[in-house]
């Protein structure tokens, strides 16, 4: 054992090595922290469009740092709730019944485009009689445009590019033919065609109410072109999620299906050897039929039949890896090892088959089988992207593979939505160089004969 | 001056009975052809077995749980009913008796396909099916020339798809035996520690780096098509045929390279090192040799075994990635017949494709073990042929 650390430490000497643990490492605190960020249920709920009534994300956005690296600032995000306590709220007694609610929402816009959707969500509580809600738009030139007015019924929302009085008004305003009230609103008038007037904007949501017991909240989302840090998909779902939670379904995949493959192999290697005849012609045999079952379209044939389970095509890739191709190394490995002085005595003191198996054969190799799990990694994560790629991933659990392939789905290349392809591609290819870089060091650490070279 | 003196103490020709030297030589010759084709022969009846077993498991996993029968039975209850109804005279017969005739007729249908019979006397007509590639009749898809018979369909795909992965692994084997060579010669110089420093980019699967490709060259550059085996409508002549499928090879079979190259390369470098420490080869330095000729009959030459066996190897694990490769490509092979049998959910081709796969990889195994012996001269001399 002290050898065996020893020798891990000379792993410093390699720098790539440790690039490739700092990563591993910076993925592992991701996997073990997502969990509590976003518990298990939220992730699937959101992912899968569990949630519902407003929806304050917008479809297709591109993460908000792509404007460092952009002349044009595009619109983020902007969204005020007032039943979160955004904005200003003035409340007025008119009569005995009647109540004016002013919210308030003031905001800066400093950016160069329009955005691409703007709503007012309202949520009303009452008993028969509905309120009445008036909008007033105040730009940063100091000019007063009325967004109109509606009786909102329990929840509605409000949907500036919908309203064609809106729009006949905003013609009117900014002189230009079929202008999208979105663009309308935050031109400047003062200069020709569409341009974005930047400042502070200012929103007045009036309502009145009619009964004593009336509630009223509103929502307001301007949405942005650039959202978040990982930007949306084309069903508004925050790419962050999958990010996030790609990493430790990436993680136990590769890391459970790299290590089950490699016990499993070694020690049925281990008992071929040891027990030699007819039980080693038979593994032998078996792992040559093994070596023509074809893996993929085998997954592919229980994925379609079956289930996509993530744990379902693992437990298969473990089990249809047993007798892998990689016996044929590992007894060449015991062949030699089963020769040594110290089996012979334990053979002499009476240990068990099972015994010298798994207490003096197997240890005695497991240097060399480290590097060669960790190099196993990437190989099973890309695996799973594949499948996820192939359309075959888990249903219900969001992962880098089903990013690609949803992405790829949307034609997300063609459109120009490059961010959606290369965030899970660039953590496919980190976690990927990550584990194969140590591997590689590792290998060089514990197999000198490589070293020497 | 000791060298001399040894090569010519090892010269003994001069003393020797020529003839009888060649008496025997022609009939080891000849008993080296007995041998290699007793080993072929073996390797051959061993590997039918093995396809056997092999597409055994692939069926007996298709129909787990019986999933193939019942779609197969949905299938014969369609068709019969269809073919019932059709006829207007069926139509105004009581519904009792309507049903009477269709249940018949599915009983007759499913006793003509063996579905009566149980699970593992079935399992071995599917097993004979699937061997003899008679795997019935697709469920929705038809090749081009409008077969419906899934054999047609997956031998129709199967030539692009050997076109493609034969050109790329053709490729890959001499770049990397060429590049290793080259390498073992340059122990250490920066091109050497290059490779060792790209050697862990083969963790991504060729496909990954198609995606990056086909993004930089044909979505930027627009220097090669995005996709497919020729351009459309396809050209007439010959040559212009050839020429559009090279430049719609490019990019598949780059990201292919890319993915396995500098691993490869790095490996076999790592051999011919090992092998060119050995004594013999300090020796024919020593006798001073040009360098080519030792390379090639001193390192290459013993470590092509290892390097067939672990080209073998990369072939059986690179195989699995095809079918997206092929996808990703829009490559109109056998790969991208499974995605869209997946798409539509095509019961008969995505086994049947799972089927070919399995013997496309007992192909290569066979194949390299033909070329194992060709290049082993054990297996020639008859020693220790079994590996």
């Amino acid at each position: 054992m002290q050898a065996f650390l020893l020798r891990l430490r000379q792993i410093r000497r390699y720098p790539s090595a440790v690039i490739g643990i700092v990563i591993i490492a910076i993925l592992v605190i991701i996997s073990i922290i997502t969990p509590f960020i976003i518990p298990y249920s939220d992730a699937v709920a959101m992912w899968r469009g569990g949630e519902t009534g407003v929806q304050t994300r917008p479809r297709n956005a591109a993460p908000v740092w792509t404007n460092w690296f952009n002349k044009v600032d595009k619109a983020a995000t902007i969204t005020f709730e007032s039943a979160e306590g955004d904005g200003e709220r003035f409340v007025e007694e008119l009569s005995a019944d009647t109540r004016e609610i002013r919210q308030v929402y003031e905001f800066e816009f400093p950016y160069d485009t329009f955005p691409p959707e703007i709503i007012l969500f309202t949520h009303a509580r009452y008993a028969a009689k509905q309120p009445f809600v008036e909008m007033l738009w105040y730009t940063p030139d100091g000019r007063e445009i009325r967004l109109g007015d509606f009786s909102p019924s329990q929840s509605s929302a409000f949907r500036f590019d919908q309203d064609r009085r809106l729009q006949r008004r905003l013609e009117r305003e900014t002189d230009i033919e079929g202008v999208k009230p979105t663009q309308g609103l935050f031109d400047d008038p003062a200069q020709e065609g569409l341009q974005v007037l930047q400042g502070t904007y200012r929103l007045e949501v009036i309502a009145l109410l009619f009964e004593p017991e009336a509630e009223f909240d509103s929502t307001f989302v301007s949405y942005g072109q650039v959202h978040g840090w990982a930007g949306t998909d084309h069903r508004r779902r925050d790419l962050s999620v999958a990010l996030l939670w790609g990493t430790p379904l990436a993680m136990a995949f590769g890391l459970i299906a790299a290590l089950g493959t490699t016990v499993t192999t070694m020690s049925i290697a281990a008992i071929g050897v040891w027990f030699g005849g007819w039980v080693d012609a038979i593994i032998q045999r078996l792992t040559e039929v093994n070596a023509i079952l074809p893996l993929l379209p085998i997954l592919i044939m229980v994925g379609t039949l079956y289930s996509r389970s993530i744990w379902t095509m693992l437990g298969l890739v473990v089990v249809l890896s047993i007798f892998g191709l990689a016996i044929k190394n590992y007894r060449a490995i015991f062949l030699q090892v089963r020769e040594l002085p110290y089996i012979d005595a334990a053979r002499a003191y009476g240990a068990s088959n099972m015994r010298i198996i798994f207490r003096y054969l197997v240890p005695r190799i497991l240097p060399l089988i480290i590097p060669q799990i960790v190099t196993l990694v990437p190989s099973f994560v890309f695996l799973e992207a594949s499948l996820a790629v192939l359309g075959l991933g888990d249903p219900v659990l969001p992962t880098w593979g089903k990013l690609i392939n949803d992405a790829n789905r949307q034609g997300a290349l063609f459109n120009g939505f490059y961010y959606w392809i290369l965030e899970p591609s660039a953590l496919l290819m980190i976690a990927g160089l990550a584990f194969a870089m140590v591997g590689f060091a590792l290998d060089r650490v514990f197999n000198p004969k490589l070293r020497e070279i | 001056m000791a060298q001399d003196a040894l090569v010519r103490d090892f010269d003994f020709t001069s003393d020797v009975d020529v003839e009888a030297i060649e008496v025997s030589a022609k009939k080891a010759r000849s008993h080296a052809w007995i041998r290699m084709a007793r080993y072929t022969a073996l390797k051959l009846v061993a590997l039918v077995f093995t396809i056997a077993v092999g597409v055994y498991v692939t069926v007996f996993i298709a129909n787990m749980g019986g999933h193939v029968d019942t779609i197969r039975k949905a299938a014969i209850r369609e068709q019969v009913t269809l073919a019932r109804y059709a006829d207007p005279q069926f139509r105004q017969l009581p519904s009792t008796q309507r049903n009477e005739i269709i249940d018949q007729q599915i009983a007759l249908e499913e006793k003509r396909y063996g579905l009566d019979k149980p699970f593992f006397q079935r399992s071995f007509i599917y097993l004979r099916d699937a061997m003899t590639l008679n795997l019935g009749f697709s469920e929705s898809m038809s090749s081009d020339s409008g077969s419906r018979l899934v054999k047609n369909i997956i031998l129709e795909r199967l030539p692009s798809t050997l076109v493609l992965f034969g050109t790329a692994n053709l490729i890959l084997f001499f770049v990397a035996l060429f590049t290793g060579l080259s390498l073992s010669r340059r122990y250490g110089t920066l091109a050497d520690k290059l490779v060792l420093a790209l050697a862990p980019s083969s963790a991504a699967p060729g496909w990954f780096y198609g995606l990056f490709l086909i993004l930089i060259f044909a979505g930027i550059l627009r220097w090669l098509p995005f996709g497919g085996m020729v351009s459309a409508p396809p050209p007439d002549t010959r040559l212009e045929y050839a020429l559009s499928l090279g430049r719609h090879l490019i990019l598949p079979v780059s990201a292919w390279l890319i993915a396995a190259i500098f691993l490869t390369a790095y490996n076999w470098r790592t051999f011919f090192l090992i092998y060119s420490s050995e004594d013999y080869v300090e020796m024919a330095k020593a006798k001073g040799l040009p360098d080519g000729m030792i390379e090639r009959r001193y390192v290459l030459r013993p470590t092509l075994p290892n390097i067939v066996t672990s080209f073998g190897l990369l072939l059986i694990t690179l195989w699995t990635g095809a079918i997206i490769h092929e996808t990703v490509f829009n490559w109109p092979g056998i790969g991208r017949l499974y995605f869209q049998a997946i798409g539509v959910f095509d019961t008969p081709v995505i086994v049947a494709n799972a089927v070919i796969y399995a013997y496309l990889l007992a192909l290569t195994v066979f194949l390299l073990d033909f070329i194992y012996a060709l290049v082993d001269p054990r297996v020639r001399v008859g020693e220790g042929s079994s590996r």
